[in-house]
């Protein structure tokens, strides 16, 4: 007969007490895990972004465009070393719920600042030959079935109609949190048709992207790209990539820091539900503490008892808790993967969520404790004779 | 009989509720020698119970000596208390207080828990303890699966498993049929005569008191005979 055994047995007692605060528990440390899984998805294009790029759009609001025209004017900036562009494409594919990030970029200059897009040579080629061709993620081919040659079609909302695609090229990422889940296509074969049919939105872009030697000169590189379009009609802000990124994550600021707040009061829910568990529980056995200080155990003893059913019903929920937020954690990828195309689990995060569960499970006990330990054997055994 | 094993002086007790204080024993003097049986019986509120959590050490004196073998019992600190009851005690209750969620052997396995004795010893004097009390049959069975009589049999195992020279039994019959307080009853006489065990039992029960060798009685805090 170890202590083990007896703090196990205890804990089963109550099954059905035991199972609703272990399912508590783990319910708790899931939605930890998730929220905080969907925070970092969030920062992902952030934490993915390098140091040497700069992104330059204009300045009134992303929303509005640049002349391409500029190009030729920031590639002569001194600490420039490169320079490409992109426009945000907007197409529905079959269905509007079928989300995705598209493209327009230069096929001769922008993947070569992309190196974290590993795209076979074949297909890269093949790619840059064909007007109507597009280079897709491996997570979005996956998405949707597709492999090359496939024919895509996408009706366009900013730019209407329908417009026809050939996949050739399938690109993967050379980093884990690079994002799979991009559809480039051609900017010519974009640009080209809006000449046709609406002349004053031709040769407009997004963004330019603009590779610098040197990330410690970003700040100086970003303010002599400034200068240049100062009072022009189109004002550029340039930024770094890092910046960039964290720009749309603080479009959602009040969102995230909600999360945050959800997954702190997360944890001071399931202090609560499990140091009612163990209040009642002690409760209920304070006359049989009572009976082991009698035969001679020490208010230590009994604390360890305590304390290790609190641990141990704490354990028991945050390791389901982990088990269960793998399979929730992919239900919400496939749900939300066009959101956010890094939704990972960090085995971090999973460690934060298991450990705060055994620091709730210490925090529950102290307060039953102190209590069991402070009851004297006469008032535990409710001796009034 | 042998020397005086249980000596209380001038022993007074009483109890605060709020600013009330509640006296309970009121200079009790008594002396009980090693090896016999003593019945302490009284009405309720007597402070029958009290003098017995006296005696065990489990609660403490207002004011006057208590000595169990020599000792001080009074003057122990809380952890030295626990060590010494684990020792010299065995305390029988009322209600047998058994641990629902451990078997027989378990329950009678819990005081030694806090022994130096290894899992093979622990075994032996478990089996023994519950071979005494006749119960080595019953060594895997749940309190619940006890009838009264067994449960408090198993009691008293415990009480005796670590082989302590005073065994304290509040009203050990209190809660039995008549057929199990007999038994009880043999089993402490037994323990008594053949063990050679100090008992001092609290009870209500004329009958269950014909077994000791000694009846003293309280009345509102004082012996009275």
């Amino acid at each position: 007969m170890k202590v083990f055994k007896l703090i196990s047995r205890n804990t089963t007692r109550h099954p059905l007490r035991s199972f609703l605060t272990v399912l508590g528990l783990a319910i708790a440390v899931m939605a930890f895990a998730v929220i905080r899984t969907t925070i970092s998805a969030w920062y992902a294009g952030a934490q993915a972004s390098s140091p040497n790029r700069l992104v330059v759009i204009n300045r009134v609001s992303l929303v509005f465009t640049l002349p391409l025209a500029d190009r030729e004017k920031i590639e002569k900036v001194d600490g420039v070393t490169g320079i490409s562009w992109a426009q945000w494409f907007g197409g529905i594919y079959v269905d509007p719920k079928n989300f995705f990030a598209q493209f327009a970029v230069d096929p001769g200059t922008y993947f070569k600042l992309y190196p974290e897009y590993i795209i076979p040579p074949d297909q890269m080629e093949t790619f840059q030959k064909e007007r109507n061709a597009v280079i897709v993620g491996r997570a979005l081919a996956d998405r949707f079935g597709w492999s090359v040659g496939d024919p895509i079609r996408l009706t366009g909302t900013i730019y209407p109609g329908n417009w026809d695609f050939v996949i050739r090229g399938i690109y993967t990422g050379a980093k884990e949190g690079t994002d799979e889940s991009q559809f480039f296509m051609h900017f010519n074969y974009l640009d080209e048709r809006m000449k046709q049919e609406t002349p004053g939105r031709a040769g407009q872009v997004g963004s330019f992207i603009v590779r610098i030697a040197d990330p410690s000169q970003a700040a100086q590189v970003s303010d002599r790209i400034d200068a240049l379009f100062k009072n022009s009609l189109a004002e550029t802000k340039t930024q770094t990539e890092e910046a960039f990124q964290l720009s749309f994550v603080a479009m959602a600021g009040t969102i995230v820091t909600g999360l945050r707040i959800i997954s702190i009061l997360v944890i001071a829910i399931i202090l609560l539900v499990l140091a009612n568990t163990m209040a009642m529980t002690a409760r209920e056995r304070i006359s049989e503490y009572a009976v082991m200080k009698t035969l001679g155990f020490s208010p230590f003893h009994i604390v360890g008892l305590i304390f290790g059913e609190s641990l141990f019903i704490a354990a028991l929920g945050g390791t389901l808790g982990i088990l269960i937020t793998f399979p929730i954690a992919g239900l919400i990828k496939v749900a939300m993967g066009a959101f956010f195309p890094i939704f990972k689990i960090h085995p971090v995060t999973l460690a934060v969520g298991f450990v705060s569960a055994l620091f709730v499970g210490l925090l529950a006990a102290i307060f039953p404790a102190v209590k069991a330990v402070r009851t004297s054997i006469v008032d535990g055994l409710r001796i009034i004779d | 009989m042998s020397d005086t094993f249980v000596e209380v002086n001038k022993v007074y007790k009483s109890y605060w509720r709020d600013s009330i204080e509640i006296p309970v024993l009121h200079d009790i003097n008594l002396n009980i020698a090693e090896g016999e049986f003593m019945a302490l019986m009284g009405p309720s509120g007597s402070g029958k119970t009290t003098l017995l959590n006296l005696l065990a050490g489990i609660d403490r004196p207002s004011s006057g000596d208590l000595l169990v073998a020599g000792e001080q019992v009074g003057g122990l600190s809380e952890h030295d208390l626990a060590r010494w009851r684990s020792r010299n005690i065995g305390f029988v209750f009322q209600f047998y207080n058994l641990m629902p969620v451990l078997n027989a052997f378990e329950n009678v396995e819990l005081p030694l828990l806090l022994t130096k004795l290894n899992k093979k010893e622990r075994r032996k004097q478990v089996e023994a303890a519950l071979s005494i009390v006749g119960l080595a049959d019953r060594m895997k069975h749940y309190p619940n699966q006890l009838s009264g009589g067994q449960e408090q049999r198993v009691a008293i195992a415990r009480a005796i498993v670590t082989d302590p020279n005073l065994i304290l039994a509040d009203e050990p019959t209190g809660d039995l049929d008549k057929q199990s307080a007999e038994d009880i009853m043999e089993l402490l006489s037994r323990l008594n005569s053949e063990f050679n065990k100090t008992i001092i039992m609290v009870t209500h029960d004329p009958r269950a008191a014909e077994k000791a060798r000694r009846t003293r009685h309280l009345d509102k805090g004082e012996l009275t005979s």
